[in-house]
């Protein structure tokens, strides 16, 4: 894990429940497949993806589509970015690779940790796992790099404000 | 024995690749299709507002053109290919040039090397425009032989 920034006392953006509520709940397509946060630190976070019927990428044995762990790992990097952030900054995936280690397993959730290792004012570097049951034994390898902008913080103020 | 590769020698006697999508419930989760032009076709993933992962610009999340992705590398492999083979992912990777946003995307995959037993594919996805692509997919993938009789 990076180190902590020694000369900001600022809050993690994570701290703010609200935050919290606001980055699982707004992507239509994370609630679609029913993605939630398992754990949350800063600079490490684990989502947990519920197996489902429709993710199925091959009907003769019922294991996902890696399209799902595609998604699954570049949520939980994207949110290990963010949980690093002490005011608003836009975080774009730059590149992402994915190593397949083994299949998932039918029917049991798959979740999905990320690490950030190296973060500069303008890239965060992220490493991720996807596994079943056991981190030993990881279904997926993720290595990704984002993009930091620092934004325009004024639709997420607006937004949070909303929900007090 | 494959559903899918099954799926693929009949969409090909019929001249149909979308008969390939019923055998892959994910790709039908996103909602991709298939466009035939002559003996190819163009995948294609209609915009729809589940598909969405930032609702503040709005952008598509990058994990469903991922997954858009991998899924038109496999169809392609599947469609270009006379044997009873079955592309299974080993690594992918993916360059992300610009948000995609509230619109219908492509895409077009070039297999650069097809071999016995492994392939190496590329996948160009764009939305207005072939010029302005919105991620760049590169992927290796291990072709395992299958007996479609079960």
């Amino acid at each position: 894990m990076i180190k902590k920034q020694q000369d900001d006392d600022r809050p993690y953006l994570i701290e703010d429940p609200r935050v919290l509520t606001l980055m699982t709940s707004m992507s239509p397509h994370m609630n679609q497949l029913g993605i939630s946060i398992e754990s949350i630190t800063p600079g490490e976070c684990i989502f947990k993806q519920p197996y489902q019927d429709s993710f199925i990428g091959n009907s003769d044995t019922g294991v996902v589509h890696g399209g799902l762990i595609t998604t699954l790992m570049d949520s939980a990097c994207g949110l290990t970015v963010f949980s690093l952030m002490k005011e608003m900054v836009a975080i774009a995936t730059l590149d992402l690779r994915i190593d397949y280690l083994h299949p998932a397993k039918p029917g049991l959730p798959i979740y999905g940790k990320g690490t950030c290792y190296k973060r500069t004012p303008d890239v965060a570097f992220v490493r991720g796992i996807a596994y079943n049951e056991s981190e030993d034994d990881p279904i997926a390898n993720t290595v990704g790099v984002f993009a930091l902008t620092p934004g325009n913080n004024d639709i997420f103020k607006k937004f949070l404000s909303s929900q007090t | 024995m494959s559903k899918l590769v099954a799926a693929a020698i009949e969409a090909k006697k019929q001249k149909n690749p979308n008969l390939m999508l019923e055998e892959v419930p994910y790709a039908n989760l996103i909602g991709m299709k298939l466009i035939t032009f002559g003996n190819d076709f163009l995948c294609h993933l209609p915009f729809k507002n589940e598909n969405v992962g930032n609702p503040l610009l709005p952008a598509l999340h990058g994990g469903v053109i991922g997954g858009f992705i991998e899924c038109s590398a496999i169809f392609t492999m599947l469609w270009k290919t006379d044997k009873q083979l079955l592309p299974k992912t080993i690594d992918l990777s993916f360059d992300y040039l610009r948000s995609a946003s509230d619109k219908d995307t492509y895409a077009l995959v070039e297999v650069v090397r097809q071999g016995g037993r492994l392939a190496n594919v590329r996948v160009n996805t764009w939305q207005d425009t072939r010029e302005k692509p919105v991620v760049i997919g590169t992927g290796n993938f291990i072709l395992k032989p299958v007996n479609i009789d079960s």
